[in-house]
Formats: C-alpha cells, structure tokens, sequence
C-alpha cells in the first residue's frame, strides 16, 4: 500500500514537471513575472540602503505572489480535462496524489526562489555570508514544504470551483504568514541584515519545520476529502 | 417558480420557540443591565479616565469571538468524524462562524479605538491583536467557502476541513508574531498599556457583559442554525417537487 502510494506520488510528480517542461510556463511566464516584481519593488522603494534592508521580505513575498499562479495552474491542468476524476475512478490513493502535487510544487517553488535569490544579489547587491549558507538552504526548503503544503491543500479546495482566482489568496495568504515571517527571518539572519547573526535564524527554522510537518500530515489525511465529489 | 407547501400546519411562525425567548428575554436584560453598569455606575479608571468603559465591549467581544470559533471547529469535528455526519453540526459551525466573524470585527474596532487612546496609536504588532486580524481574515475564508457551489453534503465537508484548519492555524501564527514581535522594542507611546488594576464594581460589570454577550450569542446561534435548517429544508422541497414534476411529465 505505502510501495503503491509512493509510485503513484511519484508518477503525479513527473507528470506535473514534464508538464511544465514542456509548456515552458515556469520559464517562459512565471520566473520573468517574478523577475519583474523585483524590478517593481527597486521602483517602488527607491533607495539601495533600502532594498538591502527589505531584501529576504521581498524575495518571500515574491515567493507568495508566484505560489499563487504555480497553484493555480498545477489544479487548472487537472481539472481541464476532468483528470482528478478520472484518478479518483480508477480508485487512486488521494493522499498519494497529494504528495505528487506537493513533490512537483516543492521543485517549482526551489527554482523560482532560486532565481530570485539571485536577482536579489544581482540588482539589491546583498552578500550572502559562508556561514549562512546552510541557514538559508535549510530554512528555504522547510519554508517551500510549508507552502508547498498548504498550496495543495487549498488548491485542491478551489479546484473546479468558480471564481478560485480570487478564493485561494483569501484562504492561502493568512496561513503562510507564519512562513513569511519566519523565512525572512532567517534570510536575514543568514545574509547578516541588520547586524544580525547566524545563529539568530535557528529558531525560526524550528517554526518553519513545525508548520511543514503539520500541515504535510493533515493534508495527507484532509486532501482526499476536499477533492471528493 | 416553485412554491413551497408546509405538509404539516405548523404554530411556528418564526425560528422562535419558548427556550429562544426566554434567552432573549434574559440577554435584553443583561445588555440593559451592562449599559448601567458599564457607563453609569462602574468608576472612571484612574489612568485612563472614562476611556477604560471601551473594556465592557471590547472583553467580552474577544471572549465571544473566540468561544465562536470554538463552537465551529467542535460542530465541524462532530460533523467529519461523527457517525452520521450530521448537518445540524456543520449548521451550528457556519452559524457560530458568522457570529464569530462579527464579534471578531468589534473586538478590532473596538480594540483600535481603545489602543489610540491609551497607546496613542490604533494598531500595534502585538502577538494577540496580530494574530486576532488574520484569524479575522481566515474566518472570512472559512464563510467564502460555505458559500462556493456544490452539493450540501459537498460543501459541509469542505467546510468543516477548513474550519479545522483554521484551529491548527491560531497556535502556529500566534507562535510566529510572538517571537518575531520579542526582537523588537515595543512602542508604548503613551507609556500604558491595557492592563488596567480592576476594582471590585469595574470586575463586576466586565461579568455582566460577558453573560450578556454570551447570552447574545447564544440566541443569535439558535435562530441562525433554525434558518440554516429552515434553507436547507426549502431546498430538498424545490428538489423533491422537481422530481414529482419531471416524473409527471413522463407519465404524460
């Protein structure tokens, strides 16, 4: 059964990624929108001390704002062609298509931050120190299984509902606001912003863990029954 | 359009019924009573002079509120891992809920009026008041929800996931404001904060509100779960006489 789950996550996850390989919009749509949401934010702010200040904030808010359409569009090709339906016909685990939702979302997610990351290097001209490295590795993944968690959780919700454009940020955004906090938190302790050290970071990896692994858990229980018809 | 006819004569007119007056009948009283004792007879407080009257509303909101979502996640509890997955129970969470999202907003507005007063601003990122707005919002959520298409069944079990959740939410956001909010110095501009030393009569009337609020809530919770049930029967009648019609059309 746990053997079966597994490949069944593992299928759901390929098939998203090949997916998004092929459409190109992760690359072609996704990853210069939140390019250009930097951009907006230099515009907005207007002053380099700035920028390095708010940098971690930021580039997690930019996160949220590209998690909303990678969710949006990971539920929109399933149910476009009535794809859960027919999984849930042919008698699939639920809570194996959750983790190959969340698997596919994880990775999306690592390469969007990723890349804003870099942006945030390239055009706020933070540092990112040695010592901060596993910092800001280990946080960034426990803070993408935490949104990645709850983005399946909810996206699975408002698939196939009516006007879930507007229904997934109302449901998302006050939960991942521990996410945010946290994340930028620790980016900030591990980019040493505001004269802060390493070792700050550490408690809000401890938070970011917590969130990930609750809400893992109880959307491997709750995801079947959302999607349910 | 279709008509709906009781098949019962009934004496009802009303989601009334004599439990639901006499609650009513007793949270008029109270809220009488906490008008006295909350504007005329409870003192002025030595800091914070007639400002600390604002307390009779605000702390009984906050109680209210939070006993509402309280109410919620219980009735979606009963309603998702109780035998029957009675629909009362997802009617008491969607009522209390909204009762909750309503008390949950006087609880801010009053708490804001009050914060301006003794803090000198109206909004601090304080643990409880930041974590009150974004249960605010996620409760917002919660009715959004309720209200998306799909079968009642559909909808009740959504729901009801969602309310959970909403619980499993509180403790991990108020965790994260806590600790974000203790690297920072707080910003009392007036050098007070609300928590006020209480006499014996300003104790007294924060109690009758709190009977009286609850009492409100308990009144407004019956007659809104009656009216949920009352919708829900309207419902399944516009669905059964459909099913007579149609299947009249095919004996013809």
């Amino acid at each position: 059964m746990a053997n079966q789950r597994r490949r069944l996550a593992l299928s759901v996850a390929r098939k998203d990624l090949r997916i998004e390989r092929r459409s190109h919009v992760l690359t072609a749509q996704i990853l210069p929108f939140t390019l250009v949401t930097m951009v907006l934010f230099a515009f907005a702010l207007d002053a380099t001390s700035v920028l390095q200040r708010v940098a971690p904030g930021l580039v997690w808010l930019a996160v949220l704002f590209s998690m909303m359409i990678v969710v949006q569009r990971a539920f929109a090709v399933e149910t476009a062609d009535g794809a859960l339906d027919a999984l849930r016909s042919a008698g699939a685990d639920m809570s194996g298509v959750f983790f190959g939702k969340f698997i596919a979302l994880v990775v999306q997610l690592i390469i969007v931050e990723g890349a804003l990351w870099i942006a945030a290097v390239l055009l706020y001209g933070i540092e990112l120190r040695l010592g901060g490295i596993v910092l800001l590795v280990t946080s960034s993944i426990s803070a993408t299984c935490g949104l990645a968690a709850i983005g399946t959780i909810y996206g699975g919700l408002a698939s196939g509902i009516q006007g879930r454009e507007s229904l997934l940020p109302l449901l998302v955004l006050p939960v991942a606001s521990p996410v945010l906090i946290g994340a930028t938190r620790s980016a900030e302790a591990a980019f040493g912003i505001g004269g802060t050290v390493a070792s700050e970071g550490w408690p809000w990896l401890g938070l970011l863990t917590v969130f990930a692994v609750a809400f893992v858990v109880v959307g491997s229980f709750a995801f079947g029954p959302l999607v349910d018809d | 359009m279709t008509t709906i006819t009781p098949t019962t004569k009934s004496s009802h007119r009303g989601t009334g019924t004599t439990a639901t007056r006499v609650i009513g009948l007793l949270a008029t009283v109270m809220c009488a009573w906490l008008v006295v004792f909350g504007l005329i007879l409870s003192p002025a407080d030595r800091d914070q002079g007639d400002a600390v009257r604002i307390m009779y509303v605000h702390v009984p909101s906050v109680w209210l509120a939070y006993l509402a979502f309280i109410v919620t996640a219980a009735g979606s509890a009963i309603h998702l891992f109780g035998r029957r997955h009675s629909l009362q129970a997802d009617r008491v969470a969607g009522a209390s809920a909204e009762i909750g999202v309503v008390f949950m907003g006087v609880t801010l507005v009053s708490g804001m009026l009050w914060g301006r007063i003794t803090w000198g601003v109206y909004w601090q990122w304080d643990a409880r008041l930041t974590t009150t707005a974004l249960l605010f919002v996620s409760y917002i959520g919660y009715l959004a929800v309720r209200n998306l298409d799909g079968t009642r069944e559909q909808l009740a079990r959504r729901s009801a996931i969602v309310g959970l959740l909403a619980v499993l939410e509180i403790p991990l956001v108020h965790w994260s404001v806590k600790l974000w909010r203790s690297l920072h110095q707080e910003a009392t501009v007036l050098g007070t904060d609300l928590d006020v030393s209480l006499d014996g009569l300003m104790l007294f009337s924060l109690f009758v509100g709190v009977v009286a609020f609850t009492l409100v809530f308990v009144w407004l919770l019956l007659h809104r779960a009656r009216t949920m049930a009352v919708v829900d029967l309207a419902a399944q009648r516009r669905l059964d006489d459909a099913l007579i019609a149609r299947r009249r059309e095919g004996g013809n």
